[in-house]
């Protein structure tokens, strides 16, 4: 089976590097489903978990904020924050959607609502990597 | 005993406690510039990638229009300055904040020309004081600044610039070069200047088009630039008060082998007196 080389790098570090047989993530079109020999692609990422198989193993990561750079053997992905399901911290991701849910419930203005909007999404896609 | 003798004792001992307490800040700094410096490297994956991204973006599409990438007629000017929330680090702040003064003095005329974005308490207080415009601000950084610390800062001035509250950005700190030196510069950082290197290693397809790309890439470019300036800041940071202190040790040793000197001159002096005293006494009585 072909193999490709996946990499996730922050800001602060190179978060994942391993050899894979499929990537899938969501990027701001859509669902995307890449396999080795893929052609050269740029795209942003929406704040989505980020599948990665390789040999029969599943991994999941949080990513947020990020966009993928597709080459012929070689995939990297960009993100501002980026998590491993054992490296989150539940506790906080729960602390942290229930704050932003506390301020979409109280209508502010639409700069902080959308803030909120994007903090709830973090905390939910924290949760749902971690709980895979 | 001469009087002299107990003073001098005290001016030794209160030395020799500064002392072990600069040699401590020293060896301290100088572990947190290693890790400063660590973290220094491995930021410099994610910078260099999205440059390259961006560029072959810029390289594979000629007539990108984006308004970070255009250069407007200049009427007001951001600077983001980069200093530490603490002190004892040599000329470390005052280096960075004349600059910056320097700077303003020379191309401005009044306070509406320019804003400022502080990070570090000294920067902040000093600008305070003068009552200089500060948009937004950021202190207590702590040693090694995660991304999402000063994400807000940066990308408030990154968006500014593209709304028009200001036609350029200047980012001014203190560049690492090695531990003893750090040279206070400055950098435009907004518009940003023709990214060359325009390497295509692939022509890619972009999606939804290379102008969205663009669109979310380039901001994300600005604040990765501000972020590896904050980190370059901290490890000058180290540098520049491991230095200082090593040079404060090395001052109080000095000081503290000339009291020394004194004191056993006195010691000697008084013992010399003392048997003078005992055998004139002597000899008066025989």
């Amino acid at each position: 089976m072909s193999t490709f080389q996946v990499e996730i790098v922050t800001p602060e570090r190179k978060v994942y590097e391993e050899t894979a047989n499929m990537v899938s993530v969501t990027g701001v079109e859509g669902e995307l489903g890449i396999l080795p020999n893929h052609i050269p692609l740029v795209t942003p990422l929406r704040i989505a978990p980020v599948t990665i198989k390789r040999n029969g193993q599943v991994d999941v990561v949080a990513v947020n904020g990020g966009f993928i750079e597709v080459r012929k053997d070689k995939v990297v992905i960009l993100a501002e924050s980026a998590e491993l399901a054992r490296d989150i911290n539940v506790d906080r991701a729960e602390a942290a959607k229930q704050r932003a849910q506390q301020r979409l419930g109280a209508r502010q203005d639409e700069v902080d609502f959308r803030r909120a909007e994007l903090a709830l999404q973090r905390a939910m896609n924290r949760l749902n990597v971690s709980k895979r | 005993m001469a009087k002299g003798m107990r003073d001098i004792k005290r001016e030794i001992k209160s030395k020799q406690n500064m002392k072990q307490i600069t040699k401590a800040m020293e060896m301290v700094a100088a572990s947190k510039l290693r890790r400063a410096q660590e973290a220094a490297t491995q930021s410099r994956p994610y910078a260099d990638k999205l440059k390259e991204v961006v560029a072959s973006i810029a390289a594979g599409t000629k007539d990108v229009k984006h308004p970070m990438l255009e250069s407007r007629p200049i009427k007001k000017t951001g600077y983001l300055v980069i200093t530490s929330d603490r002190g004892l680090a040599g000329g470390y702040n005052a280096n960075v904040l004349r600059k910056v003064t320097q700077t303003i003095k020379e191309k401005h005329k009044s306070a509406d020309e320019y804003a400022l974005f502080v990070i570090g308490r000294k920067g902040r207080d000093y600008f305070k004081r003068r009552n200089m415009p500060i948009i937004e601000e950021v202190i207590g950084l702590s040693d090694s600044p995660q991304f999402a610390d000063i994400k807000s800062v940066a990308s408030a001035a990154v968006k500014m610039f593209s709304e028009g509250a200001y036609d350029e950005l200047y980012l001014v700190y203190n560049k690492f070069v090695n531990a003893i030196t750090q040279i206070p510069s400055e950098i435009r950082l907004l518009p940003l200047e023709e990214i060359s290197g325009g390497t295509s290693v692939a022509s890619y397809e972009y999606e939804p088009s290379p102008e969205g790309v663009l669109e979310v890439l380039l901001p994300k470019y600005a604040e990765t630039l501000i972020y590896s300036a904050v980190l370059d800041g901290k490890a000058s940071e180290f540098g520049a008060r491991m230095t200082a202190m090593g040079s404060a040790t090395k001052n109080a040793t000095k000081m503290i082998n000339q009291l020394t000197l004194t004191y056993n001159r006195a010691r000697q002096a008084a013992i010399t007196q003392e048997i003078t005293e005992i055998v004139a006494g002597a000899n008066a009585q025989s």
